[in-house]
């Protein structure tokens, strides 16, 4: 017989175990790159000598193994290393980035959630009729159009058309929240897509939910329909969106590169591209395990909610 | 004559100074014809009377948006590397020379230079100038400057430009004199003076990230690499205060940004532009297009020392198979000019007299006939490095197909891309920012060029490279250059069919941004003679 308490422990020791092999995964893939980062500074001067002394300042000379020792036991103790391109430390990079990015996950979270379990609830409220339709239709055609060709089409309307809206975020750094105006636009498009799979979701599970002989025994009882709906058949058609949603801050927290470029936010999508495009390996290193960290911790904390909220589920895994 | 001593010279030196107050008088009032007739003809024939807002005025911030390095940005002038690294560094710092319009050296920080008979030695004085922190900047600044950039230690990008400076016997004379010592007699020694990243610092200044101290035209007063850099009008600046109170340079990477911030009045100027951007707004009324001529030269390289092209023919062949007009409409969607092979189109020594080269596959066909090589089979290595490499390539191998040329095309990564092609293959994408001709001819064709990717190595032209650098009088050295380009054009592994245009993009409020000033010359992205009617 397994507890609660050890389902829990084997769920955390897998995240530890995910974490490391996240680790290595990253230092292999990253050494498994053709060319190397010299080569790539060097750009159109490939003097051979420019080149090789590029290298020797990098330390790009030493081997591999010894390079993964001082990274991974630097990691233990939350040192991320220091950026070949600039000298300076990563965390300072993770950390400069990281503001803009949490700040447009919170606030699309925070709208998230109760515009698509409300929309829902709406769309499953009336099914088959006029407003399930319209709801069902606007989400499905919403979530066809991609990010980028959103954001490029509510930056001419609202920015450029109206006037009413800043189109970008430029020049204005970190402080993003001095200017609230420039969000609105990045967060219309991080929402739009999560909302209408929220939305459907939420409409499946409440429909399911609605059906369920559980419902009708009671509805036999003579319980008010709205307690029906929110206390009894809601938690049941949200547990299925958990992961849902574990999925959506994953994503957001990983800076989306699309919004953050289109907009000029210099969260962690921005920090991830330039340090790919510069080739700036601890950089590119200690952003990929940050990332790996954040799904493992996100999906564990998903798992947990959803065993809290639908027991059932932890019983079949 | 290479004494440029006072400023009279040098204003003379500088036609530009006239032209940018003409154009912005046109752009000013005369409205969306006038503007668009400027743009296109770069020098503008529509004279405007209406001069009221053509007069510099004095205020203001201006916002400029550069594709930036991210986080990993620094002000240190040495380690300038993107365009915007450069536009930060002009701003704060000066060289001691630095290039015109023509790419040819234009005295800055040094107010004269003279060589001695060899042309070997060069004494050069400075101009009366200060630094922001009030000292001023003295002979031994400049010594500790490049005796920075060419540290072994440090990869510094104009360390390969400094190399005829042998700087141990290099001296100071006096506070305002320096005698420089070249390894061998370069008569274009000035060149060197205006390299790429040759930046003059305070001696003993290492920190450049906090309180970076220059010469320049601006003061520092705030930096976060990646997002942006605000500095102030430096009142005391020995070329004139600037017109703007404040200059902030802000970082958009993308293109799509960089407009859109300057269509929704976030900034008012946009570095680097599409030539679609420009199309679709030239003439809309929203903004200015600005469209700086012979900013980058596009072409093919061919390997002169392996097969096919080890045979003169074959290379002439492939002169003759490229329409350098649809290469220019297809790549570059016609933003550009088209090129004669040669290197540096309008800048100062080019061979502008030789024919324009057409297409002519009758006489390919021939000329590939008589080297035997009918049915020609070559490889062409191209990587999406630079915007129109891969579509220029397809065209080019539609092209050769017509004279029965087969071209295979193969993408290499973008990364190694530059060193790939330097030794290996046969035929690839190239393209070259601006630069004098003499450093194109010292960077790339010599027998001893790092970066020598036709590998032309000819003791003949080595030797003619040499005369010149030996030749005091300026049309005999003049002189010497044609016969190399006369070579080059003849039978050189450069085919190169045109000349990109740098495009940016300001506000209607901006004056004053001179519109012949080839990417990284002097007036390119040079805020201190720009202001905001």
């Amino acid at each position: 017989m397994i507890g609660p308490r050890s389902w829990v422990a084997r769920r955390l020791l897998l995240g530890v175990a995910q974490t490391a092999a996240v680790v290595l995964l990253v230092f292999s893939l990253t050494e498994a790159l053709p060319g190397d980062a010299a080569v790539a500074l060097a750009g159109d001067q490939p003097d051979p000598e420019r080149i090789a002394a590029i290298r020797e300042a990098m330390h790009l000379d030493r081997p591999a193994y010894e390079r993964l020792a001082d990274w991974a036991s630097g990691l233990l103790h939350g040192d991320f290393g220091t950026s070949l391109a600039s000298g300076r430390p990563v965390s300072s990079y993770i950390a400069d980035g990281f503001g803009p990015t949490v700040l447009l996950a919170v606030l699309t979270m925070v709208l998230l959630v109760p515009a698509g379990v409300g929309l829902g609830v709406l769309a499953a409220g009336h099914e088959g009729r006029f407003v399930d339709r319209l709801v069902s239709s606007v989400t499905l055609g919403v979530y066809a159009v991609p990010e980028f060709a959103f954001g490029v089409l509510l930056v001419t309307v609202f920015a450029l058309r109206l006037g009413w809206l800043p189109p970008t975020a430029v020049g204005y750094g970190t402080d993003l929240l001095d200017h609230p105006a420039a969000l609105v636009l990045p967060v219309l498009v991080l929402l739009s897509r999560p909302v209408c799979s929220l939305a459907r979701l939420v409409r499946a599970g409440m429909i399911d939910a609605l059906a369920s002989p559980y419902v009708a025994q009671a509805r036999r009882y003579g319980i008010s329909g709205f307690r029906i709906r929110y206390a009894h058949a809601l938690p049941n058609a949200i547990a299925p969106c958990a992961q849902q949603l574990a999925r959506t801050v994953d994503w957001l927290l990983c800076g989306v590169i699309v919004v953050e470029a289109l907009y000029v936010i210099p969260g962690l999508g921005t920090v991830l591209i330039n340090a790919v495009a510069e080739r700036d390996v601890p950089v590119v290193q200690g952003l990929a395990v940050v990332f790996g960290l954040t799904a493992v911790v996100l999906n564990l904390g998903a798992d947990l909610v959803v065993h809290r909220l639908a027991p059932r589920a932890g019983v079949a895994a | 004559m290479n004494d440029v001593p006072d400023v009279s010279v040098n204003n003379s030196r500088f036609p530009g100074l006239r032209r940018r107050g003409f154009l912005a008088a046109a752009g000013g009032a005369a409205g969306l014809g006038a503007l668009a007739l400027a743009g296109c003809a770069g020098s503008g024939t529509a004279a405007d009377p209406a001069k009221g807002d053509g007069k510099p005025k004095r205020g203001g911030r201006l916002r400029a948006a550069f594709a930036g390095g991210g986080a990993s940005e620094t002000l240190d002038p040495h380690l300038a590397n993107l365009f915007a690294d450069a536009a930060r560094a002009k701003a704060l710092f000066d060289k001691l020379a630095d290039y015109g319009p023509d790419l040819s050296a234009q005295p800055r920080l040094a107010s004269a230079w003279e060589p001695n008979a060899g042309m070997d030695r060069w004494k050069v004085t400075l101009r009366k100038a200060a630094f922001h922190d009030g000292k001023p900047v003295t002979a031994q600044d400049v010594l500790y400057s490049y005796r920075r950039i060419v540290d072994p230690a440090k990869a510094f990008r104009a360390k390969a430009s400094l190399e005829p400076i042998d700087l141990k016997a290099s001296r100071a004379l006096d506070e305002r004199t320096i005698e420089f010592v070249l390894k061998r007699p370069t008569a274009e020694f000035p060149n060197v003076l205006g390299a790429f990243g040759a930046y003059i610092v305070p001696e003993g200044l290492k920190d450049f990230d906090k309180k970076p101290i220059g010469s320049g035209p601006f003061r520092f007063v705030s930096f976060a690499p990646g997002e942006s850099a605000v500095f102030k009008r430096n009142d005391a600046y020995w070329d004139g205060a600037p017109y703007l109170d404040e200059l902030e340079f802000v970082v958009a990477n993308e293109e799509s940004a960089r407009a859109n911030a300057l269509l929704g009045g976030q900034v008012e100027y946009a570095h680097e532009l599409n030539p679609a951007t420009a199309r679709a707004y030239e003439n809309k009324g929203q903004i200015q297009i600005v469209r700086l001529r012979n900013s980058a030269m596009q072409g093919f390289v061919m390997k002169t020392d392996r097969p096919p092209f080890d045979d003169k023919r074959v290379r002439e062949a492939f002169f003759l198979l490229a329409d350098r007009k649809e290469l220019l409409d297809g790549a570059l969607s016609g933003a550009g000019e088209i090129g004669n092979d040669l290197f540096g189109k309008g800048y100062e020594y080019y061979a502008g007299s030789l024919p324009q080269r057409e297409q002519d596959l009758d006489r390919a066909r021939k000329l590939l006939k008589e080297a035997g090589a009918e049915k020609l089979k070559v490889t062409l290595d191209t990587s999406p490095v630079a915007a129109g490499f891969t579509e220029a390539a397809a065209i080019f191998r539609d092209q050769a197909a017509k004279a029965g040329v087969r071209i295979e095309i193969r993408t290499g990564s973008k990364d190694s891309y530059w060193k790939d092609i330097l030794d290996s293959g046969t035929l690839a994408s190239y393209r070259s920012g601006a630069m004098p001709i003499e450093s194109h001819i010292s960077q790339r064709l010599l027998t001893g060029s790092t970066t020598n990717a036709t590998h032309w190595r000819h003791k003949d032209f080595d030797a003619l490279y040499q005369q010149a650098q030996s030749t005091k009088d300026k049309k005999d050295r003049a002189a010497v250059y044609e016969r190399m380009q006369r070579r080059l054009h003849a039978e050189g592994g450069f085919l190169i069919w045109g000349f990109a245009d740098w495009i940016l993009g300001t506000a209607h409020s901006v004056r004053g941004v001179e519109r012949k000033a080839p990417a990284n010359s002097l007036d390119w992205a040079r805020f201190d003679k720009v202001w905001l009617a």
